[in-house]
């Protein structure tokens, strides 16, 4: 495993047990190692991305466009103008001259045709060198279309992910407070850092719905513009997992006053405990008791079919690697809930407090990692004999060449993940991989098999001296 | 034919990707190389998880990270930090360093760096890769540019002369891993040594194993493509490469290395012409094997015939696998009625031309610098029967209702994109079939009565 860390690399790799708790983390990717991470861009895009009635443009060349077009499991239940991927394609003679006209035109354009209630406009690397005034284009925009135009300030290169959180929060707060809040009720909360991934989003509202409490807006997941704007109208802020919106949270507490509740809707116990804060929070009987009922009747559904997977997938091991590190706890917790042992975890953009929490529920022996890459992963696969990966596409291919399962926890996936039906998903994808058939036939367990495979090199034909 | 100017400002859904992209499949198909963008991260962590997603194989690119301070005072700090870290780690036997369009932009001037960062190593005496660079900034040109910029590069950079060897060149463009291994089969059918490159047959399409690769094994010998220069001749696919100076052309130029610059082999007149040119560099005629094919081929033309005649076909993507695609569309009787590609080379509608002369009698509405929008504007009044191109255009396709054919790249909604064979005779075959029986298919499940024969 040594060989595989870089050594600048090695303060952000820590093995629990082995030494007091120390991990840096929160720093720049080292050049050359290859990070699983992406940029602020891809931060800001992510966020606003299941807005569905809002034009998204991004501002730049067509790359960052074309890597983000659709990429996610993002579902509206209305407008679908999210998935569309539009682009200001910069040629060389914009960058040259300045794209501010081009975005100008490309504005008018969309807008006139689309008929957006908003529009985000992204900046990416290049129109942070070039220098377009996207402020004062948005604003001109705005003003002639009489639609609100909402610049987004993410060059790619101007931090991590956690940066692009960070604009997409400030674009957000631009439309918040804008609308009317009549007609609310006073046991009402927004949704914050909800994607609505494979539906998800509607799982957690139902539950909500039997609690007898409203929601005002989803933010982000099946969003709509009007619903940001009235936003602030909601008796609490529910932040989940990743933290993509806490930045919108805190801002609206100073502005509204509205306070801030940090839950998880993955894993049984995260996702109890999240209804239950809610339920305390309102200090209302009536909400109370109905969501007692609801974790009782949701519970005695799902737990004899959990006992079936915890059974099969006892004693297995699992190596979590995410974006960000809160939704890597409702992990650990989720696969102890299925007899399994983690023995690696590790995000992306996890800071000091969120590792320190990882620390403290994980078990002696495991490897907490920030900002890895596929050569440490391989490595720590192959070393704890890991029977099941958990991470986005990039880590995919790293776990099915070694011969080890995986499960999509990312962005991409299809199977919704949270509330209770969620860990009964989450069980049978896991159990799906794991119990699978093939692994018995891949090298590592098929002694002999492929040894002296040399494919290619029958292929070059040409003796090379 | 009609020329379709580009009436809108913004690009819907592109129908191209960035030239960084095509940069790195290119330096993959290397032995031993590292494909290296010189950027901010999420440029090469953005084209990795999209290449990732159509070859299901590991795909690393390292990545100069350059952040924002790097933005202001120039990223070579960052670059040469970069490929120190890739040598110690990866211990490559070539480095292919891209730009991204931030680093063209503020202006970094690579080879200038790596001459720096090799008379660095030279001092400290350690081993050290070989370094090709290649200039591709998005804003001009797609990912077919920076794929053949990168293949020129790297010969460019690496090839050179001497005493004639025994052996041909062959510069496929940028086809499937599945092609590659089909083509060295066919050359070596022919009696023929042949360097071809890229070929990521292997590091794209790779087996399983026991330990992780650092680098995965195959691709090009380094060693192989240093005797380019030495070689009978260069056989390179694509009838839109007109345009530009490629790989074939510099060996011509410089080593005065014979070029042959044909279609690529997708159907059965283009790959009519690749025989004929491998019967003529070999001075052998064409294997009895790939004259029975040749001949099943057409067997099955004629069995197909009536179910695909006068069918309506919008094609789309790079332009060399349009025209090849369309070439075979042509031939079977299938109307291609839109030809689209995302790119901008110049020679597509003169490609196109020249593979449906003579044939069609209705000329297809061709167009390059197309996006989605563009071509899903006037395609419902056009009434297609089927797609063919890639992934991208299933959106269209579901709302026309009518199949799509998955072929080129990218392929994220389906399995096995890299396996697919479209070249040769076995090619045409292979499409032949998905062809004809996604039209049947369509027929059987639109039809009320439920045949169960055809
Ligand atoms: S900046 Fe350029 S190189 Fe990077 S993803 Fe965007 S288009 Fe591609
Ligand atoms: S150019 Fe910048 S914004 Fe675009 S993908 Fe690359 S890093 Fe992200």
């Amino acid at each position: 495993m040594a060989s595989a860390i870089f050594k600048e690399r090695e303060k952000q790799v820590y093995l629990k047990g082995s030494r007091p708790f120390d991990l840096e983390c929160e720093k720049e990717s080292l050049a050359g190692a290859v990070s699983q991470r992406a940029c602020v861009f891809c931060g800001s895009r992510v966020v606003l991305y299941p807005i569905a009635d809002a034009l998204h443009l991004v501002h730049g060349p067509v790359g960052c466009a074309v890597y983000t077009w659709d990429i996610r499991g993002a579902l509206s239940s209305g407008p679908e103008l999210h998935r569309l991927s539009f682009s200001t394609d910069l040629q060389e003679k914009d960058v040259i001259f300045g794209g501010e006209k081009k975005l100008y035109s490309a504005l008018v354009e969309l807008i006139d045709r689309h008929a957006p209630k908003a529009a985000f406009v992204y900046s990416t690397c290049i129109v942070g060198i070039i220098g377009d005034d996207l402020e004062a284009i948005c604003r001109r925009v705005s003003e002639e279309k009489n639609i609100p135009v909402i610049p987004v300030q993410s060059e790619g290169f101007k931090g991590n992910k956690r940066a692009g959180y960070n604009a997409a929060c400030r674009a957000l707060f631009r439309l918040v407070g804008e609308g009317s809040t009549e007609g609310i009720s006073p046991y009402s909360v927004n949704i914050l850092g909800d994607f609505n991934l494979a539906g998800e989003l509607w799982i957690i509202r139902d539950y909500f719905k039997r609690m007898g409490v409203q929601v005002v807006a989803n933010i982000t997941g099946d969003g709509r513009v009007d619903d940001i704007r009235r936003a602030h109208g909601a008796a609490l802020n529910l932040v989940q997992c990743s933290g993509a919106t806490m930045d919108l949270a805190v801002m609206m507490k100073e502005k509204y006053g509205t306070p801030v509740m940090r839950v998880s809707y993955f894993g049984i116990e995260d996702m109890a405990e999240a209804l239950y804060g809610i339920a305390r929070f309102f200090k209302e009987p009536s909400i109370m008791e109905r969501t007692q009922q609801l974790v009782r009747e949701e519970l005695s559904a799902l737990y004899p079919e959990l006992q079936r997977y915890r059974k099969a997938l006892s004693g297995k091991k699992a190596a979590i690697y995410v974006g960000g590190a809160f939704k890597a706890f409702s992990l650990v917790k989720a696969f102890r809930h299925l007899g399994m042992k983690v023995v690696m975890v590790g995000s992306q953009t996890g800071t000091q407090e969120d590792y320190r929490e990882l620390e403290a529920i994980t078990d002696d022996g495991t490897i907490i990692v920030d900002d890895s890459n596929p050569l440490e992963l391989s490595a720590f696969l192959q070393e704890k004999e890991v029977d099941i990966f958990v991470g986005g596409v990039k880590e995919r291919p790293i776990a099915y060449k070694l011969g080890v399962g995986f499960c999509d926890h990312n962005h991409e996936r299809k199977e919704a993940l949270e509330g209770f039906v969620g860990m009964l998903n989450f069980a049978k994808e896991v159990y799906s991989s794991v119990m699978s058939p093939v692994w018995r036939f891949v090298p590592k367990n098929s002694q002999g098999m492929l040894d002296g495979l040399s494919s290619h090199k029958e292929k070059i034909l040409r003796c090379v001296s | 034919m009609k020329k379709q100017e580009n009436k809108y400002v913004s690009t819907t859904n592109a129908c191209k990707l960035c030239k960084p992209l095509g940069a790195c499949l290119a330096f993959k198909g290397i032995e031993g190389a590292v494909p290296f963008l010189h950027g901010s991260q999420g440029c090469a962590t953005y084209m990795r998880r999209y290449i990732i997603s159509h070859f299901n194989e590991p795909m690393d690119i390292a990545s100069s990270s350059l952040g924002e301070k790097h933005a202001v005072f120039g990223g070579a700090a960052n670059l040469k930090k970069g490929l120190k870290n890739v040598c110690r780690k990866f211990s490559p036997s070539m480095i292919g360093v891209a730009t991204t369009c931030l680093t063209e932009t503020i202006g970094d001037d690579v080879p200038m760096i790596l001459r720096e960062y090799r008379s660095g190593i030279a001092q400290q005496g350690d081993p050290a890769p070989f370094l090709v660079n290649v200039s591709t900034p998005s804003y001009s040109g797609t990912h077919m540019e920076g794929f053949h910029e990168a293949v020129k590069a790297v010969v460019e950079q690496l090839a050179e002369g001497g005493e004639p060897l025994d052996f041909i060149n062959l510069f496929p463009g940028f086809v499937s891993p599945a092609d590659i291994r089909h083509l060295y089969e066919i050359v070596s059918d022919f009696s023929l040594e042949c360097t071809i490159l890229p070929d990521y047959s292997d590091t794209l399409d790779g087996p399983a194993m026991r330990e992780y690769e650092r680098i995965p094994q195959g691709g090009t010998p380094v060693s192989a493509i240093k005797e380019m220069g030495r070689a009978l001749g260069s056989i390179e696919f694509g009838r839109n490469l007109k345009t530009m100076v490629t790989a074939g052309e510099f060996l011509k130029s410089r080593f005065g290395v014979v070029n042959r610059r044909i279609g690529t082999p997708i159907g059965l007149r283009e790959t009519d012409a690749f025989f004929t040119a491998l019967e003529e560099i070999s001075g052998i005629p064409a294997p009895q094997k790939y004259m029975m094919e040749r001949a099943r081929l057409i067997d099955s033309f004629v069995d197909c015939h009536k179910y695909v005649f006068g069918k309506r076909a919008v094609v789309y993507g790079e332009e060399d696998l349009v025209t090849g695609l369309t070439s075979f569309l042509t031939e079977i009787g299938i109307q291609p009625v839109l030809c689209a590609s995302g790119s901008k080379g110049g020679a597509f509608q003169e490609s196109i031309k020249e593979v449906t002369e003579g044939i069609l009698t209705d000329d297809p509405d061709v167009r390059d610098d197309a996006d989605f929008y563009d071509i899903a504007i006037d395609v419902e009044s056009m009434q297609p029967d089927i797609m063919v191109g890639h992934s991208k255009g299933y959106p269209l396709a579901r709302k026309l209702g009518i199949p799509l054919i998955r072929v080129g790249f990218p392929i994220h909604d389906r399995i096995g994109g890299q396996r697919i064979v479209h070249i040769g005779y076995r090619g045409a075959q292979n499409l032949l079939d998905t062809i004809v029986n996604a039209i049947i298919e369509k027929k059987q499940d639109d039809s009320s009565v439920g045949y169960s024969y055809m």
